[in-house]
């Protein structure tokens, strides 16, 4: 757990070292708006709730969280401190965890900042609460889940840029997968069960049923599960690659 | 002297290509070996090994008796290490950087202020020791290097290539130091510059081609050329690689 700790905030003050943490955030926060705002009719609908801000967020994470997930790994690689980071008295699962966490705090801190609009909803009528925060633990696992699938990828190159479109493909492919736009990719050819299986796989009806207030311990195990295999292929992936 | 060091038949493959072919020696406290060879003949890799990055693919190494295979923590714990090329947290000052590191050796508060004091001092990296390391001179940075490397005085001390691309200047600063500590220490340094080896070493191992070619204190290699020259032994026995 110490050392845990250790990575963790020296991950977490190094976003906050460079403009990155800035823009990030300021970044988010406006888009969050605009697309609240504008696309999502906030004050048109006339509804006290948070509908048309959560809903946009599996796309802003789609873009957003991959900047922030490809340098975990890629970056150790390329500047040679993976090295330093591998022969300090740490365990792999320390070190795999202490960043993927500093990361996923930084994505809690940028969404967090979203409390103006929880004040706004609160000013103009009587929201249920309870689903506002339902839908903040929702969006918080599934940006879990794509840090955690963009930490797995960072761990494969030393190419930040390839980090990042790789893991904006396969958070897209993961984003729609019960949708019909990737499921007729497979329903040529594979059996039934397999595209069901495929159809499971995809996020957005896991986060539409937390974001209706219902939060449904099968939705938490499968951002869950998904997020500590990702972390194990993490882990394994470093171990094995880390001569390169 | 007493023995910390023990490599056993270490080899390490990549594909089809052996990069290190059994590879033994032992070494104690009051010893600087340096590896000497061409680039590419496996000195790195050799010390990856030892300090627990890379996977041997056969032999093992003992360090401070313990075994690097068995207990890799152990090794990592007892060892200072200082990577090729030194590398650092660029955004990083080396007050934050050795203060990280110093927290991960184990140590807390005002022991914790006190180890990173002593590194900063050892190293002479007071002036710079508030500013990022990605504004630091190639000197300073390698110095930084050295310095968390030194944090837990260990017993041994890996050192790649530690004067690689210095000055003359900072060169000799870098001699010195392990000059002074090499009285208590096990440490081993890889170069490919001859006249580093006359000026810290007191045993040197001649690496090519992944094999331990020569073994001997520089002066009776010199001895063996006949000329008196460094320069010649090691090209006389890193010719046919």
């Amino acid at each position: 757990m110490r050392n845990v700790n250790l990575v963790f905030r020296r991950e977490f003050a190094a976003y906050f070292a460079t403009p990155l943490a800035y823009i990030f955030i300021v970044i988010f926060l406006a888009l969050a708006g605009i697309l609240t705002f504008r696309l999502g009719g906030f004050l048109d609908r006339e509804q006290a709730d948070l509908m048309p801000f959560f809903e946009f967020h599996p796309w802003l994470y789609l873009f957003l969280i991959p900047a922030l997930s490809m340098r975990l790994w890629a970056e150790e690689r390329r500047l040679g401190t993976i090295e330093l980071l591998l022969t300090l008295p740490i365990s792999m699962t320390e070190a795999v965890v202490g960043k993927y966490l500093a990361a996923w705090a930084f994505t809690a801190t940028a969404v967090a900042l979203t409390f103006p609009l929880w004040l706004t909803v609160n000013y103009l009528g009587n929201p249920d609460n309870g689903v506002i925060l339902a839908s903040y633990v929702g969006s918080l696992l599934m940006a879990g889940a794509y840090l955690a699938i963009g930490s797995m990828i960072s761990a494969t190159t030393k190419n930040q840029v390839i980090a990042f479109v790789v893991t904006t493909t396969t958070c897209f492919i993961l984003t729609l997968a019960g949708s019909p736009a990737v499921l007729d990719f497979f329903s040529a050819w594979a059996p039934a069960d397999v595209i069901q299986s495929i159809g499971n796989f995809g996020f957005l009806p896991h986060f539409q049923s937390i974001q209706r207030g219902v939060i449904d311990l099968r939705d938490l195990i499968f951002f869950g599960s998904l997020i500590i295999i990702a972390l194990i292929a993490n882990a394994i992936i470093v171990d094995w690659r880390k001569a390169f | 002297m007493t023995q910390v060091l023990s490599i056993h038949g270490l080899t390490k493959r990549f594909g089809p290509k052996t990069v290190v072919d059994d590879v033994s020696f032992t070494a104690g406290t009051g010893e600087v070996v340096g590896f000497l060879g061409p680039n590419g003949a496996g000195k790195s890799t050799t010390m990856k090994m030892i300090v627990g990055f890379l996977t041997p693919s056969a032999g093992t190494a003992v360090v401070c008796g313990h075994d690097v295979l068995r207990d890799p923590l152990a090794v990592k714990a007892a060892v200072g290490y200082l990577p090729e090329g030194a590398p650092a947290y660029p955004d990083m000052t080396p007050l934050g950087f050795l203060t990280f590191i110093a927290g991960v050796r184990g140590y807390d508060g005002p022991d914790r202020r006190k180890r990173v004091e002593r590194a900063i001092e050892m190293t002479r990296i007071h002036d710079v020791a508030r500013q990022p390391i990605e504004t630091l001179s190639k000197g300073y940075k390698r110095r930084v290097g050295l310095a968390q490397s030194l944090l837990h005085d260990p017993t041994v001390l890996i050192l790649d290539e530690p004067t690689d691309g210095l000055d003359p200047n900072q060169k000799q600063v870098v001699r010195e130091l392990i000059r002074g500590m090499a009285q208590e220490k096990c440490i081993v340094i890889s170069t490919h510059i001859l006249e580093e080896v006359d000026a810290v070493c007191s045993r040197a191992m001649i690496i090519t081609s992944g094999k331990v070619v020569a073994d001997d204190s520089p002066a009776n290699l010199k001895a063996q050329s006949g000329s008196g020259d460094l320069d010649e032994v090691f090209r006389k026995v890193t010719a046919n690689a």
